[in-house]
């Protein structure tokens, strides 16, 4: 009888595949006594979040890879390091993500009232009580001024962007010289720093209209110039989804060509459509330097725009720190209750983007 | 919408050559298909078989590159003749698919209409549903869908849904309804709701169906029509054409006797 | 299928369908909107082309003035310089600097984190987490600008204080340390936050398409996960890292507002890293601060150095997009090979 099946019949205790391996647990236990060690020492040096997480990695990873060097070999130790550090970035792009968001919302919190949303800043006024100067804070030409530029904006690359996405789907042959000259534009469009793009708004606008041609209109071409690219390349992506069958499906029943693309695969692809289009948008609403080049600022109400400096929440978080006015401590908190309507939009924007795929998605999908 | 059940029409296919770009895909067929009657069109992969299929009603354009050569004659028209659009060529020969198709965003009320409604042709409510249940009926799917017309046609099953694009190709009248391996995604039990179908369906129709099952083949059709190809990137040839049985009991070629009784393709 | 020669002969001679009477066969309404889609996509060469064109045009005169002789352009924010290109180089120079400095520091996370959710995460959790790195790239660049100030200035003060007292030898760390925080390291790390959603969401997305049987067949052999990535995943990713960590460098490159609100600048090529005032400028920040006070022809010298920021950007993008393409091009390929062989 050999030793294999002396050994099934009676089995080991211990199962051989077990030996030379860490407990289960074994990353917890290390990862809590990095811990509690950080926390010793910072109770040595005083306290900090961020120092703390950062002890109890600088702990943790080599306590885990000699642990495991010795119990169990290099190959996994090297393994448990490159996991534990994987993880490690993925927490590390955290920390901005969370300090940036809470700074936004407690710095803005304070002024972010009716007010500040429904009056426009800039004209000071007296105060009928104390007949007082005060200027007043609020945000409402900022507001205007992005949902109008950034409404034209959208007004401008939508429809250029779609057509294009059309054209590259469904009409162009693959070979085609425009096709592929098209093609590579767009990508070259990607890679425009939005400062050019307003710097060309600006350089447009005042070549044609002379030197004072600042307006929302020039800023919307500018986003514009921003925004195409990103829109034909999320149409394209949905129309590309659209499955070959329903097209000739449509064919097949002696549908034209442009009655199956605007009755059939756009309807098909409308839901991925609005939501490249609603994430292009949150994209765009935060771009400062184009705006600022191509509307100029203002702290007075315009919501003309065809003419006059515009003002938009991104270029008053930027211009109330940069310019602040008389009162310095008005104009920072301006900037940051602008900055946080602005991450308050720009999040409500992504949230859209995310419902609309998600109640339109199932539907398409086969 | 006035056009009675007689609208069934012969085809007349002469020394046809199918290209894509400088690839000859089918080479020199020549069939006459008689109207009111189911048609097979047999043979192993890549031999042609539904290459030959959309070129029936122009189909095959849509794949950028190809052309053909040749006359296809409908009720002795030319489909390839100058200054024919193939859009009218298609409203009056009907196409099925080989993997059902509903339209997504549609309900199962709105693919049978899709047709019409697309041609942007007029239509009462009246006459809408009355269109919709005769096709639906005509595709015996009205029973087991009547209650639920407005709900989308991608909620019914694989059998339901081919059937409710059958029901799409012949609520636009045609002349001619074409299959390419109508079945071939079904399982067996809507297989056979789709065969009584296309039994029930020649009574009006002129139906062409490409099948790889030879055994619907032989269930299905009056004429069978075996296609071959000499090896790959050689072009595919009709080797021969008879009636169903004939090509089932008694080949006149020997390729087809072999590919009939399963010694190859 | 091999494009051979025909052997069929045509027998009626011309090809009956395809491109003959093309126009014959076509309705209005079909040809007017294939009009409509075709010129949208011939506005975007237009659009393109317009601006180069204008920028061109704004630009062409201060960069072929005389900078010493002209009453503009010898003062105020252009002042002091010989000519254009000795005003747009420092500028050039701190572009790429900044960016390479972000770049360093973003690359390693950035594939980290997309490793994390490719490999290391669960599966069900994988979009969430990107999803929420995505987050990064939503934040608009004026609020990492307000955050940089506030957040990143004093909380890298004492690491700069350190770098130069104890390696100031290294010619980087040296001169006088900034005192505010305002320097071009402090920028580099807001950039490196900015570009990181982007190097990772391209590298998280080839990452998951290795091929599954090339993994599996890893892990058969017994290696550990870090060896089947080192085996299969990056040999197969490596272009698509490469142009992705480029696509960052292009962000990186036209950034403005975070660099323009941090650093506190001087237009000269310098090394230096936490210093103040005597450290170099990038070209987008350096217009947005200026562009404001600028007179005309200076504005016009703005432009200028716009135009060499979107030479160099382009330059770097369609770099990427090359590698990309050659990239998915090899993966087609190898793609089919796959079909094939199983088939």
């Amino acid at each position: 009888m050999t030793a294999a099946t002396e050994a099934f019949r009676h089995p080991a205790v211990r199962n051989r595949l077990t030996t030379r391996q860490l407990p289960k647990r074994a990353g917890l236990y290390t990862l809590i006594g990095a811990f509690i060690l950080a926390a010793a020492v910072q109770g040595l040096t005083g306290f900090n979040w961020f120092a703390l997480l950062a002890l109890t990695c600088v702990f943790y990873l080599p306590a885990i890879y000699l642990l495991s060097r010795v119990k169990e070999n290099r190959r996994k130790a090297l393994d448990r390091l490159i996991r534990s550090l994987v993880t490690v970035a993925f927490l590390l792009a955290l920390a901005p993500l969370i300090s940036t968001l809470w700074t936004v919302v407690s710095k803005g919190l304070g002024i972010l009232n009716w007010e500040f949303i429904s009056t426009s800043g800039g004209a000071a006024r007296i105060n009928p009580d104390t007949l007082e100067l005060v200027s007043s804070s609020g945000a409402l030409q900022a507001i205007v001024g992005t949902l109008q530029i950034t409404g034209l904006a959208t007004l401008f690359s939508v429809p250029i962007g779609l057509l294009t996405a059309i054209y590259l789907v469904e009409y162009a042959q693959p070979a085609f010289w425009l096709r592929r000259t098209v093609n590579f534009l767009v990508d070259v469009m990607t890679g425009i720093p939005s400062i050019v793009a307003g710097l060309f708004a600006f350089s447009l606008f005042t070549l044609l209209l002379g030197p004072k041609a600042f307006s929302g209109l020039s800023a919307a071409v500018a986003l514009s110039v921003l925004m195409i690219p990103t829109v034909v390349r999320s149409c394209e992506e949905m129309l590309r989804l659209v499955p070959a069958d329903l097209r000739e499906a449509s064919y097949a029943l002696g549908v034209t060509k442009y009655v199956t693309i605007v009755r059939i695969v756009i309807p098909t692809a409308i839901a991925g459509i609005a939501t490249g289009v609603t994430l292009a948008i949150a994209r765009v609403i935060g771009e400062t330097a184009p705006i600022f080049m191509a509307a100029s600022f203002t702290d007075s109400f315009n919501a003309n725009p065809l003419s006059g400096p515009m003002q938009t929440l991104p270029v008053m978080a930027y211009t109330g720190y940069k310019f602040p006015g008389q009162n310095i401590d008005l104009s920072n908190s301006q900037a940051w209750g602008a900055a946080l309507l602005l991450v308050l939009l720009v999040i409500v924007l992504n949230l859209v983007a995310r419902i609309i795929a998600m109640i339109f998605a199932p539907k398409t999908s086969r | 919408m006035s056009k009675s059940n007689g609208v069934a029409k012969s085809i007349s296919v002469k020394d046809l050559n199918v290209y894509y770009g400088e690839f000859l895909a089918v080479h020199d067929v020549s069939i006459d298909i008689a109207p009111r009657s189911v048609t097979a069109f047999i043979g192993p992969s890549g031999c042609g078989k539904s290459t030959l299929l959309r070129t029936l009603n122009r189909m095959h354009e849509v794949l950028p590159g190809a052309h053909v050569t040749g006359e296809v004659l409908v009720d002795g028209d030319d489909l390839y003749g100058a200054g024919v659009d193939p859009v009218t060529v298609r409203r009056q020969i009907g196409m099925v698919f080989q993997r059902p198709n509903p339209f997504p965003t549609m309900s199962i009320k709105e693919n049978v209409l899709a047709g019409v409604r697309l041609n942007n042709r007029r239509i009462s409510r009246s006459a809408a549903d009355e269109l919709v249940e005769r096709s639906l009926r005509g595709a015996n799917l009205w029973n087991e869908v009547k209650d639920r017309l407005d709900k989308p046609g991608q909620g019914l099953s694989g059998g339901q849904q081919q059937r409710l694009c059958i029901a799409r190709a012949i609520a636009v009248e045609p002349q001619v309804l074409l299959m390419d391996e109508p079945c071939s995604a079904l399982d067996p039990i809507s297989t056979l709701a789709v065969e009584d179908l296309i039994n029930e369906l020649k009574d009006s129709y002129t139906v062409v169906i490409v099948t790889h099952n030879m055994q619907q083949a032989a269930r299905v059709s009056d004429m069978t029509a075996f296609f071959n190809i000499a090896g790959s990137g050689k072009p595919g040839k009709l080797i021969e054409y008879a009636q169903t049985t004939t090509i089932f009991n008694n080949p006149a070629q020997k390729s087809t006797e072999d590919y009939v009784s399963g010694r190859f393709g | 299928m091999p494009g051979r020669p025909t052997p069929g002969k045509p027998t009626q001679g011309k090809p009956r369908s395809g491109k003959p009477n093309a126009a014959a066969r076509t309705r209005p309404a079909d040809r007017v909107f294939k009009f409509l889609s075709t010129s949208a996509a011939v506005s975007i060469m237009v659009i393109l082309a317009g601006v180069a064109l204008f920028l061109i045009i704004r630009a062409l005169p201060a960069i072929t003035a005389s900078w010493s002789t002209n009453p503009e352009l010898k003062s105020g924010v252009t002042g002091g310089f010989a000519s254009f290109w000795a005003y747009v180089s420092p500028l050039a120079f701190g572009t790429v600097w900044a960016s390479v400095i972000a770049l360093l520091m973003a690359t390693p996370v950035a594939i980290g984190i997309a490793l994390f959710i490719s490999h290391y995460s669960p599966r069900r959790m994988a979009s969430f987490l990107g999803y929420i790195i995505d987050l990064l790239a939503a934040v608009p660049s004026v609020v990492y600008g307000l955050w940089g100030i506030l957040v990143m200035r004093p909380f890298l003060l004492p690491l700069q204080e350190w770098l130069n007292a104890y390696l100031g030898w290294i010619p980087l760390f040296s001169g006088k340390v900034t005192s505010t925080g305002s320097s071009i390291l402090t920028g580099a790390v807001v950039l490196a936050v900015m570009v990181l959603p982007i190097i990772t969401a391209i590298c998280r997305e080839i990452f998951l398409q290795t091929p599954k049987l090339h993994e599996e067949a890893a892990l058969a052999l017994g290696s550990t996960r870090w060896e089947m990535i080192q085996l299969c995943v990056f040999p197969y990713a490596r272009s698509g890292m490469v142009s992705a960590i480029l696509l960052g460098l292009g962000r990186a490159l036209g950034e403005t507002m975070a660099v323009a609100m941090i650093i506190s600048p001087a237009i000269i090529a310098s090394f230096r890293i936490i210093t103040e005032g005597e450290n170099s400028q990038t070209i987008a920040s350096n217009i947005a601060l200026n562009f404001p006070i600028a007179t005309g022809m200076q504005r016009d010298a703005l432009i200028g150095t716009g135009l060499v920021l979107f030479v160099i950007s382009l330059a770097v993008n369609m770099v990427a997009r090359l590698i990309v393409n050659a990239g998915t091009g090899r993966k087609k390929v190898f793609w089919r090979k796959e079909k094939v062989s199983t088939s």
